[in-house]
């Protein structure tokens, strides 16, 4: 399958060193029931800056955590060989001792620690467990003059913007004495200018001989910086660019990104499409805490009844946040804009008030938002629609358990009894039940957030044959996905979002994963790239 | 057999917690020869530990939704406090003063629920400072001096029992406590036939019928031993029991039953859940702290009775027992879990060990260490039992 351009040119490198600074040699990792990486292999060349992309889910970061020992040795089938060496981590102590050091994409940083305090922690400037401060905070001064920021070693990581903290994190791992750094999504949080600065850095870290492995999103900064690029697509390496040797486009890019084939995983469905039952318009969101940034940037998208309706997006494009701001204003501030629910404006600030108008949200992490683990299938379906099984306020249980053994058997939710505790419940139940609690709402628009995540394919199946039914039934569908395929083969219409604005509205016939992720990775006015 | 077996694992720490309390009585009827379980024990076991039984009514909806009260003890000092004054320096009837006091519960539990509810400050922070802020206006308000000297009727609550107007049975039983005793017990095999017609009725799984019977006769035994016992007692039923009965049904129903209840256990579980599950989240928390409040101040009027004196110190500690009471019983110390008879059990169960630590003379000092180390061993045995039975979600 890999198809990597073999003819390799080190150049500029004048060094003889080993050609590969690090070689992942056929990489398989499995979780219960998924297999996450396949027979992946990856190489990795002194002093070049090595881009990986891929999907979201492709395994990128799965990789990533298996080479900085995340994952330690014995969890995963393979080799890895750094600097000529065979390696076994068996944490991320083991891999750091060897110089290679990994930056998560959720910045590690202990907000109330000073920038000196957190770039030494766990790696403290001490003698015999009494800390040097003068060490200390000279030591920290010298690592920021060379990543460029001008802090004080004093200043609290809460104090700085994020960008700076990327540069911590930079800082902290040089002094680790990194020679492999791995950034996950390093922009993800930044606006333009802190990105183009740390693009900038990490080039400068280029010619000081460190080596970086940069996954990213974001394919025009990936063309500015990357050496090198390995595209990932589910779970296998599909190929390595050359970009010293060859021009490579963002196209280029994508096709290797999403060129898998469409097989039969999605049910038939012919679509009954009637009248717009739900319009928002210039829906803008401002970030809960940094509240200058807009998350959702007026934003307008309107579903008709019986449509299913995608909205595509990568990571941190505003998908999850746009729902959620409309589902009784759960996330961000200052929010504006308009609802329109049959041609009305309706008020959607609180759950009640948006459940009320007939909009339903199934969450995308169902463990933490969508379900009480602690109690059985009943009392969870019930849970958003109490008023429908109770009179003067008290539950009638019998009402209750008759509602939640109809959905069971309805949607096929394979537990014994409806008093089973939905903690022991495979992710599709689960996922059953928390579609079962808002089709008991009655709600005419229903929100799905990734509803087939982390189920495996039989169950994403018959999820499908749900949200068909259901559009069957006359409800309008907002699917939010992080997989293509899945939209391409689920929806009337899907929406591209990026930057959290509206890039491209797609109608099925015209919908391809290219155009799409055209649409997704489209950045508000994209500067010339210099390198 | 298996069936049974299912029914009872289910139940495996409810059941769990009955049989230590079964023990603990077994053992200490032992070490006390017998004085345990004497008739007047009993009833004076009832009127000294009520006002754990009713505190922890309100303490394990607080529990359950995921927060803490501290200010229990002193809010039921000062509600005892002010029923005093009301008494006998306002010269209200005592009714009135009665009523008085369930209001001014009311109104500090609406203090504290407003902090909690809709300023945020988190429960154990706004309680904390309700235990200093109610000792202190406690104290204000009594002077400094002990207010005693209540009508009749206010000092009975806690300490007379239902007037014996039915005769003695068989020479030295009181009727009215045998009637009583027989009227709970057709109560519960009515209601568990009920339930079980319902279940079956909605074509629901019903546990076997030897699993009915043996649990039916049990507690029907169980309760007729105790009617039998507090019968020969020198009043027969406690007044405060039947306040104590009321409450602990009314309670059962509210937690099991009605929205109200389902919402705490649902906001315990998974607040943001509920949240997103349209939950009005802090309404609720408003309401669960006046309904504290409340029962606070029910605790307050059957401490002040007991004493038949409202003096400063009242109900130090209070908020202790009833917490304790809640954690034996099986309450999750993260919320979401637990359940009205448990706690029933774990506040009988902190009961017999003061009587029956106090009736064989041990040391105040020891009772407190044994007490922790009950509380202490109750909890990591729940947690145990949990992980081994891959329970535990957290």
């Amino acid at each position: 399958m890999s198809e990597s351009i073999q003819p390799s040119t080190p150049e500029g490198a004048a060094t003889a060193v080993a050609e590969t600074i690090l070689e992942m040699r056929s990489i398989t990792k499995t979780f219960p029931g998924v297999m996450a990486l396949k027979d992946v292999s990856l190489d990795v060349r002194p002093g070049e800056i090595h881009a990986i992309c891929g999907e979201n889910g492709a395994g990128k970061s799965t990789l990533m955590k298996v080479l900085s020992g995340v994952y330690p040795h014995g969890t995963y089938e393979g080799e890895i060989v750094f600097e000529g060496t065979p390696v076994q981590f068996r944490g991320i102590r083991d891999s750091e001792h060897h110089g290679i050091v990994i930056i998560h994409q959720e910045l590690a940083l202990s907000p109330y620690l000073s920038i000196a305090e957190n770039i030494f922690l766990g790696n403290e400037r001490s003698t015999r467990g009494v800390i040097d401060w003068n060490k200390t905070n000279s030591d920290a001064a010298k690592l920021l003059a060379e990543v460029g920021l001008s802090e004080s070693p004093d200043t609290k990581i809460y104090d700085i913007g994020v960008g700076k903290q990327q540069l911590v994190e930079i800082a902290k791992a040089m002094a680790k004495r990194v020679k492999l750094l791995i950034l996950d999504e390093p922009t993800a949080a930044l606006n333009d200018e802190d990105s183009a600065k740390l693009l900038t850095l990490i080039q400068s870290l280029r010619e000081r001989g460190i080596t970086s492995i940069i996954i990213s999103h974001k394919l025009n900064e990936i063309l500015r910086v990357a050496d090198r690029t390995t595209v990932i697509r589910d779970g296998q390496t599909i190929k390595t660019f050359d970009m010293r040797v060859e021009t490579v486009t963002e196209e280029d890019l994508i096709r290797a990104m999403v060129g898998r084939s469409m097989d039969h995983r999605f049910p038939e469905r012919t679509p009954n499409i009637g009248t717009e039952v739900l319009r928002i318009e210039d829906w803008t969101v401002h970030h809960p805490i940094q509240q200058e940034r807009r998350v959702v940037d007026n934003a307008s998208l309107y579903v008709r009844r019986g449509e299913v309706v995608g909205l595509a997006g990568l990571m941190g494009a505003g998908r999850t946040e746009l729902a959620m701001s409309i589902f009784g204003r759960t996330y961000g501030t200052n929010i504006s804009g308009k609802v329109f629910k049959d041609g009305q404006e309706v008020s959607t600030h609180t759950v009640g008030a948006a459940i009320d108008s007939g909009i339903a949200y199934a969450t995308e992490d169902r463990k933490r938002y969508g379900l009480n683990l602690l109690t059985d299938i009943k009392r969870n379906i019930a849970a958003a629609s109490l008023r429908k099984v109770s009179k003067y306020g008290v539950v009638d249980a019998g009402a209750e358990s008759n509602v939640a053994s109809k959905f069971r058997s309805d949607m096929n939710i394979k537990a014994p009894s409806v008093d089973v505790l939905t903690g022991n419940l495979s992710g599709g139940n689960q996922q059953k039940v928390v579609l079962s609690k808002w089709i008991f709402t009655d709600a005419d628009v229903l929100i799905l957030d990734e509803p087939t995540r982390g189920i495996d394919v039989g169950a994403k199946y018959e999820i499908y044959t749900i949200i068909n039914s259901l559009a069957a039934a006359g409800k309008a569908i907002i699917m939010i996905s992080s997989e293509l395929p899945e939209l391409l083969g689920m929806c009337d219409r899907i929406y591209a979002i990026s930057e959290g604005r509206v890039t491209g509205e797609v109608p099925r016939e015209q919908a391809t994963q290219e155009n799409l992720m055209r649409y997704m990775t489209m950045v508000s006015d994209d500067k010339e790239v210099t390198r | 057999m298996t069936t049974l077996k299912d029914t009872l694992g289910g139940n495996l720490r409810q059941y769990g917690i009955v049989g230590a309390l079964g023990v603990i009585v077994v053992l200490f009827q032992i070490l006390t020869d017998g004085k345990l379980l004497l008739p007047n024990n009993v009833a004076s076991l009832i009127q000294q530990n009520a006002y754990v039984m009713i505190l922890a009514l309100g303490m394990i909806i607080v529990i359950i939704a995921g927060h803490i009260d501290l200010s229990a003890g002193s809010v039921v000092g000062f509600v005892g406090a002010f029923v005093a004054v009301l008494m006998r320096e306002q010269s209200w009837p005592w009714w009135l003063a009665i009523v008085g006091a369930i209001v001014i519960g009311m109104l500090v539990g609406a203090w504290q629920g407003f902090w909690v509810a809709y300023v945020g400050v988190p429960a154990f922070i706004v309680t904390l400072a309700g235990w200093l802020a109610f000792r202190g206006l406690a104290i204000l308000i009594l002077g400094g001096k002990t207010i005693a000297s209540f009508p009749q009727e206010f000092v009975a609550i806690s300490n007379k029992s239902i007037a014996n107007f039915l005769g003695w049975l068989g020479g030295s039983r009181d009727t009215v406590t045998i009637v009583l005793g027989a009227v709970v017990v057709a109560a519960l095999i009515l209601s568990q036939l009920r339930a079980r017609r319902t279940l079956r009725k909605h074509e629901l799984h019903v546990e076997p019928v030897s699993g009915l019977l043996i649990k039916l006769v049990l507690f029907s035994l169980l309760i007729g031993y105790f009617t039998f016992v507090l019968a020969g007692s020198r009043g027969g039923t406690p007044i405060v029991l039947i306040i104590i009965g009321a409450l602990v049904v009314t309670y059962s129903f509210i937690t099991q039953k009605t929205v109200f209840g389902r919402n705490v256990y649902a906001m315990g579980g998974n607040l943001q859940a509920a949240i997103l599950s349209g939950v009005n989240t802090k309404r609720m928390n408003f309401m669960i702290f006046v309904n504290m409040g409340m029962l606070a101040a029910i605790a307050g009027i059957v401490t002040t009775s007991k004493a038949g004196a409202a003096s400063a110190l009242a109900g130090q500690g209070y908020e202790l027992d009833a917490i304790a009471s809640c954690f034996i019983g099986g309450t999750s110390v993260y919320g979401g879990i637990g359940r009205v008879s448990g706690v029933i059990v774990g506040a009988l169960i902190m009961g017999v060990l003061n009587m029956g630590l106090s009736i064989i003379g041990t040391d105040p000092a020891w009772q407190q260490v044994i007490k922790g180390l009950v509380l202490l061993a109750a909890v990591a045995f729940d947690l145990v039992n949990k992980r081994r039975s891959g329970a535990l979600v957290r």
